[in-house]
């Protein structure tokens, strides 16, 4: 989308321990203007750790958090930037109209409170207390409360867990909608097509370093796995045995074979089966590229 | 929807009383909804008060006088200890002060709102202690000493907010009641709220000044001609002094809390 922006958020060689365990690494990362940067990473990565120190929550042992160039602790930082964490523990007690309208009361130039609550999707919700609220009906508000000051950095730890589809498709929209207006968004995510969906830029985190970064496609070709799904009389045991092939599946009347040479493998398959249809074939998702990844690192 | 920033576009620098005012409101209307924590910080002091210094006590004109005094103190104490005590150690652990520091909140609202949440649930106690004292104790006053008596009642929240701040800054929340309870009632033991030092053992006398309610208590038999004649200032250095000290630690352990 919007490659060209400014830096306005940067961790440059950054690592933090708690105590014995290294939870980030000399991490760099960039956050750009109108870009979306998802950290992806198995639980324990160090994800949380590295959003925590942009937003000041945290101190670096070593390197630095710049945010808007200037400490994320600065009241001038933290007025520009909205935050969905992963545990918020909102008073039970307090409606959703009264949360919005405390947390407006922080910005300068707030959005209206209509406004909050439709780009959230909890406009049905103003007068219940928070503590009623299904839990995705609570990271709705919560991400209400985090886009209320219109921020020009927007950071989402794991933003859609728990919620369901309608619900994730309305803040997958904001999300867009936001970025066009050029915002920045830094998102944490388990649901690969999370950042497959909404990131340009993708950092996949292993052990507290960064492992992999670049485009959703650039990391996605760091795995040269592919997908080959076909129709074939040929039994998964006979396939599974060539030795380009990494794992066989069986989907019902299909099979599902992951390699690295897949025109070796599709050569011999249909040299094997002349009867063998509906073949395709492509290249491995973000999960398949994390999983790859990840393993990699460890 | 494709008109998110132009709408209502409120030109104006954020208002800071506005954040100071609703932080404390609905600090306020949190608290009051939250009935296991309103119901005995409300009720206990006056059940206490109509329990030991009235119904046990006929007759006694100085006890009564003394006892209203001192249970107005330990009616300060119950807001500001279980506010901050066990109100931080459950925000803290549960992210919303996280959340809170990371949002532009004006500095100090978010301790001046539970400040005025304590100092307001103080001030009830005390109304209802005077209007207890006054038609069922034979208190006798006049209105300054009545008024003066309020305002130290609820500006006396300070030491036992720095105490719980400092409770709330380290202790889990799970934790944070109980530990709140080992302080609050023994210290209004300990400091004579209950009953006169005088009467109790020589040595809990001798180190009643390590209490700051025991200092306060000093201030408000003062206020009300029962003090013991020792000099006020050293009360008030005492409870600024303390609270001071609280402040600062708690200040270190929240900034290594996050």
């Amino acid at each position: 989308m919007n490659q060209a922006g400014e830096t306005i958020a940067r961790l440059q060689g950054a690592s933090k321990n708690y105590g014995d365990v290294l939870a980030l690494d000399q991490v760099d990362l960039e956050v750009r203007r109108g870009e979306v940067q998802a950290l992806l990473g198995p639980n324990g990565a160090g994800k949380t750790t590295a959003i925590s120190l942009l937003l000041g929550l945290l101190r670096p042992d070593a390197g630095t958090a710049v945010l808007f160039g200037q400490s994320p602790q600065s009241l001038a930082a933290r007025s520009r930037l909205g935050a969905m964490l992963q545990t918020t523990g909102v008073p039970d007690t307090l409606t959703v109209g009264e949360l919005i309208t405390l947390f407006r009361s922080y910005y300068a130039q707030p959005r209206t409170v209509a406004d909050c609550v439709a780009l959230a999707g909890v406009a049905d919700l103003l007068r219940n207390r928070y503590g009623r609220l299904s839990g995705g009906q609570q990271r709705r508000v919560q991400f209400a409360l985090a886009i209320c000051g219109r921020p020009q950095i927007l950071f989402l730890d794991e933003p859609t867990t728990g919620l369901d589809l309608d619900a994730r498709e309305t803040i997958w929209k904001t999300i867009r909608q936001l970025v066009a207006e050029n915002c920045a968004v830094v998102l944490t995510t388990h649901y690969l097509e999370e950042a497959e969906a909404l990131a340009d830029h993708v950092s996949v985190l292993a052990r507290g370093r960064i492992v992999a970064a670049g485009s959703v496609q650039q990391v996605r070709a760091r795995v040269a796995q592919r997908r080959i799904r076909c129709v074939s009389r040929l039994s998964e045991q006979a396939i599974g045995a060539w030795p380009e092939v990494r794992s066989v599946v069986r989907d019902g009347e299909h099979i599902e074979i992951v390699t690295d040479l897949a025109e070796t493998v599709v050569r011999q398959l249909l040299f094997e089966d002349c009867e063998l249809r509906e073949l395709e074939v492509r290249r491995a998702g973000l999960a398949e590229a994390f999983v790859e990844i990840t393993r990699e690192a460890a | 929807m494709n008109a998110l920033i132009a709408t209502n576009d409120i030109r104006s620098a954020p208002n800071p009383m506005l954040a100071y005012a609703l932080e404390s409101k609905y600090e306020f209307l949190r608290v009051l909804r939250t009935p296991a924590f309103a119901f005995p910080t409300l009720l206990f002091p006056p059940m206490f008060y109509l329990l030991f210094g009235l119904l046990l006590n006929r007759g006694s004109d100085n006890a009564a006088h003394y006892l209203f005094a001192t249970y107005s103190v330990f009616g300060v104490m119950a807001p500001a200890l279980f506010g901050f005590g066990v109100g931080v150690a459950i925000e803290r652990e549960r992210g919303w002060l996280a959340l809170k520091r990371v949002a532009p909140m004006p500095p100090g609202a978010y301790l001046l709102a539970k400040m005025a949440m304590a100092a307001l649930f103080a001030l009830i106690i005390y109304l209802v202690l005077a209007t207890m004292a006054a038609t069922l104790g034979g208190v006798r006053l006049a209105v300054g000493q009545w008024l003066l008596l309020g305002t130290i009642a609820t500006c006396g929240v300070l030491p036992f907010c720095a105490l719980g701040l400092m409770i709330g800054s380290r202790a889990n929340a799970s934790g944070a009641p109980a530990l709140v309870n080992l302080i609050y009632l023994p210290m209004a033991f300990l400091s004579g709220l209950w009953m006169p030092l005088t009467l109790l053992p020589d040595f809990i006398a001798r180190i009643a000044p390590l209490w700051p309610a025991y200092h306060l208590a000093q201030l408000a038999l003062a206020t009300i001609g029962r003090g013991d004649g020792s000099a006020l200032l050293p009360h008030v250095a005492a409870l600024l002094g303390f609270s001071a000290i609280c402040f600062a630690i708690a200040r270190r352990w929240l900034a290594r809390a996050l």
